[in-house]
């Protein structure tokens, strides 16, 4: 049912050439980097934690456990600064139109970003050298900038996107920009809400993902301390994440009846406005009409409009022309809560049965689940960023600008997406392959090898004394 | 001065440091490319590891206030730099991506095959990136930028001055590179390496000197503007590069490794603020002025505002990051 909607896409004559491939490959880019980004904003808390236990509290395994995350985000850090390089480039490359009249606008949480980041390297340089070179307590101190450029730096980003829902601090006079107000329009209504919903999101994703590995490991029957601590606070970070998810995003939903309606009608699958609305589970628009969904009665209205009986508005209220794609954006915005409420849930058990006595630690079953939250929170990242992003086309600034406007005209741009696509492959794969031989070489004992680029020996002028000096030619 | 002035100043400044301190990261891949086996090489290219590494990211953010800034600041310019000029960017891009990724991925490879496999990747991005960055200056210093729309997306940069952009920026950044990496080895007590390094950096600052005096010619031919700019209110900024470059020279052979810094840091810095003020008031030269291309006044107001914030917060944590560097410990090699 997706396919047959990105193909009219392709089809519909009155598009510019460059408008799919731009779209495409912002979202392959966007959608890859997020997950780096999540790691840049939510890691460094965590391995405070474990790096603060290790040190006040003196437990070994804490602190050989920091070193590790260290390590490991020193290769997605690098990756992450990397894709994230990509995004700013596309945003002039791909997106020439909106850049243009709209720099100026929406460029000062830009900016800020670029502070935070700026701030977020430095202290990483500082934090990846300085074991066992600098005051252990110092150098535990330089996680925290790390954490709050994350946090503030996500702050700036997400405000973007948000202006961009809501877009405010400027006006159009004659087809011109005017009266341009960035501070207005980096603080707009959705800013704080939207980026709540990211942060926390962040946490969802690496708490579940890092706790993930050490289920495996466990199920693989390793069942150490190293591997039990590993688990059990990146786990519980992604369990306070998850209990304020729901809360942030149900807050976030406020008010979008009025704010995008074409956008809550889509969520909703609403074809025609309904008071009161039911909930609609699952379903497909087909040929107009709503299909295959359960409805349950009265909790759409409950949802979107805080009430039992307020109408909630159906695609009939928007013009055929500024309707999203309603199948993409409905199935992903239930994607993402579908998942939301699940890893809840997993949360919420174990904690209730350990409040309780029993360790679900000690079951398989339940360590194969917790396997499977990390990619389910991806997912749900991944499927919320497509709901917001989907729902708000055919608008890239909604009621302002046309995503088709922004697009640059180039029909070779697809030769670019087809480059990223290999390109972005060919780094996965060596992340991954880099950080699995990382994880067995620990296992096998060993740390890193004395030096990645020759044999040791003859690395040091000492050891060559006595030896014809290799005369470079 | 206007609010224009100010931003524009701003961003010009991250074009040097990031010219100066990314150009010095970039630099490194020459040596790396050119360090040889794995025998003879793993001595230079741990030292270039451990050289760049605690500060690549941060020295690479340089790149990332320039295009916000740019886009905040000058929108219009800088999407129509960005149209033109989509192929060198994204080569570029592509090298960036490639390096930073495979300088990471070296540093914790489980077999030395493949740590060689992303050596060569990581030297080689390095090397053919800052050319690319060079074309695009090159480009936009000659007037192939227009102030709106998109100008033509293969003669804007196959150029002379595009050409010459790039290979001076190549072979600025390998002096520069090699300027502080003589220095890294000498304070970490690697004579010889130091003695190896010293004799390779001379011979590209002669080469980035005498390849600079014979781009001249086709320069002024192809980028007048530039050129009458450099000659005129400039002239006094590329003497002191050339005196800059040639003390370098000289401190090198008298094996003033620590004072040589300052000195290439002096000559590339000078050369780059030159062509800054040899194109004043152009941001696209002969397109638009810097007046004529900024944004809004309360934007840039706000731009301000990071920039001053970025001196209080970024600057101090930027100095310590560097000064650790420097210290005894940190250049210890590696034992964890």
């Amino acid at each position: 049912m997706l396919l047959p909607e990105v193909l009219l896409q392709v089809v519909a004559a009155d598009e510019p050439a460059g408008l799919l491939p731009a779209r495409l490959q912002m979202a392959f880019s966007l959608g890859w980097h997020i997950v780096l980004a999540c790691f840049g904003v939510a890691l460094p808390s965590m391995i405070f934690v474990m790096h603060w236990r290790g040190i006040y509290r003196d437990e070994a395994v804490a602190l050989g456990l920091a070193q590790r995350w260290a390590k490991v985000s020193a290769v997605l850090f690098a990756v992450g600064a990397v894709s994230g390089t990509v995004l700013s480039f596309e945003m002039g490359l791909l997106w020439p139109r909106l850049m243009g009249p709209f720099g100026d606008v929406l460029g000062l949480p830009f900016a800020f970003e670029g502070l935070a980041f700026f701030t977020e390297a430095i202290f990483l340089g500082i934090y990846l050298y300085g074991w066992g070179r600098m005051p252990p307590k110092r150098h535990l101190l330089t996680l925290l900038p790390m954490a709050a450029a994350g946090l503030f730096g996500t702050f700036c980003v997400v405000s973007v996107n948000a202006w961009m829902n809501a877009p405010t601090g400027f006006r159009i006079q004659d087809g011109e920009v005017v009266d341009v107000n960035p501070w207005r329009a980096m603080f707009n209504d959705l800013a704080f809400l939207q980026f709540l919903h990211m942060w926390v999101a962040a946490f969802m994703v690496v708490g579940f993902l890092v706790a993930g590995v050490y289920a495996v490991g466990m199920l693989r029957g390793r069942r150490d301390e190293h591997h039990r601590r590993g688990f059990t606070i990146p786990f519980a970070f992604a369990s306070v994440a998850a209990v304020l998810q729901p809360v942030v995003g149900h807050f976030l939903g406020g008010g979008l009846a009025d704010r995008q309606p074409a956008k809550l009608a889509a969520f909703e699958l609403a074809t025609t406005t309904e008071s009161p609305a039911p909930l609609r589970l699952g379903g497909l628009l087909v040929d107009g009409e709503a299909r295959w969904s359960i409805d349950i009665p009265y909790i759409g209205s409950l949802i979107a409009r805080n009430s039992f009986d307020a109408p909630v508005p159906g695609l009939d209220t928007v013009p055929v022309q500024d309707r999203p794609p309603v199948n993409i954006t409905h199935l992903s915005f239930q994607l993402m809560v579908g998942i939301g409420f699940f890893l809840l849930l997993v949360a919420l058990v174990f904690w209730l049965m350990r409040w309780r006595g029993r360790d679900l630690l000690d079951h398989p079953w339940f360590l194969r689940v917790c396997v499977v939250t990390g990619p389910l929170a991806v997912l749900a990242v991944e499927a919320g960023w497509t709901a917001t992003e989907v729902g708000r086309q055919p608008w890239v600034v909604y009621g302002v600008l046309r995503t088709a406007d922004a697009a640059d005209s180039n029909g070779w741009l697809w030769w670019l997406y087809g480059a990223t696509l290999l390109v972005y492959a060919a780094l996965t794969v060596a992340a991954t392959l880099v950080i699995r031989s990382m994880t067995r070489r620990w296992r096998s004992g060993n740390l890193d090898l004395p030096s990645p680029y020759g044999p040791t020996r003859r690395l040091r002028d000492s050891e060559r004394a006595g030896e014809p000096e290799v005369e470079d030619s | 001065m206007s609010l224009a002035l100010v931003v524009a100043a701003a961003l010009f400044v991250g074009v040097v440091a990031y010219g100066v301190l990314g150009g010095a990261d970039f630099g490194t891949g020459s040596y790396d490319l050119t360090a040889g086996g794995d025998l003879e090489g793993a001595e230079q290219r741990t030292l270039i590891d451990h050289s760049i590494g605690p500060v690549w990211e941060a020295n690479h953010v340089w790149l990332i206030y320039v295009l916000v800034v740019w886009w905040t600041g000058f929108p219009e310019s800088f999407a129509s730099a960005m149209s033109t000029l989509i192929l060198p960017m994204l080569f570029a891009l592509l090298g960036i991506v490639l390096r930073g990724a495979s300088f990471a991925f070296r540093k914790y490879s489980e077999t030395l095959a493949q740590a060689r496999f992303f050596g060569v990747v990581f030297a080689a991005s390095s090397v053919v990136t800052p050319f690319f960055l060079g074309a695009v200056a090159g480009a936009i210093a000659s007037g192939r930028v227009p102030a709106q729309g998109r100008g033509d997306l293969w003669s804007s940069w196959l150029t002379p001055t595009s050409f010459f952009g790039g290979v001076i920026a190549v072979l600025t950044c390998a002096f520069l590179a090699g300027v502080f990496l003589t220095a890294d080895a000498q304070r970490a007590g690697l004579d010889s390496l130091a003695r190896k390094l010293r004799r390779r950096t001379v011979i590209s600052g002669v080469i980035t000197g005498v390849v600079v005096f014979a781009a001249l010619v086709p320069i002024s031919r192809d980028a007048p503007t530039l050129t009458e700019g450099l000659t005129g209110q400039a002239a006094p900024l590329i003497v002191v590069s050339a005196l800059a470059g040639l003390a370098t020279l000289w401190l090198l052979v008298k094996e003033h490794y620590a004072v040589a810094r300052v000195t290439a840091v002096c000559a590339v810095a000078a050369v780059l603020f030159g062509w800054g003020f040899g194109q004043y008031p152009w941001l696209l030269v002969d397109e638009v002025t810097i007046e004529d291309a900024a944004g809004a006044e309360a934007t840039l107001v706000g731009l301000i505002v990071v920039v001053v914030l970025a001196a209080v917060i970024v600057g101090p944590s930027l100095y310590y990051l560097f000064r650790l560097t420097q210290t005894e410990e940190w250049s210890r090699a590696e034992h964890d």
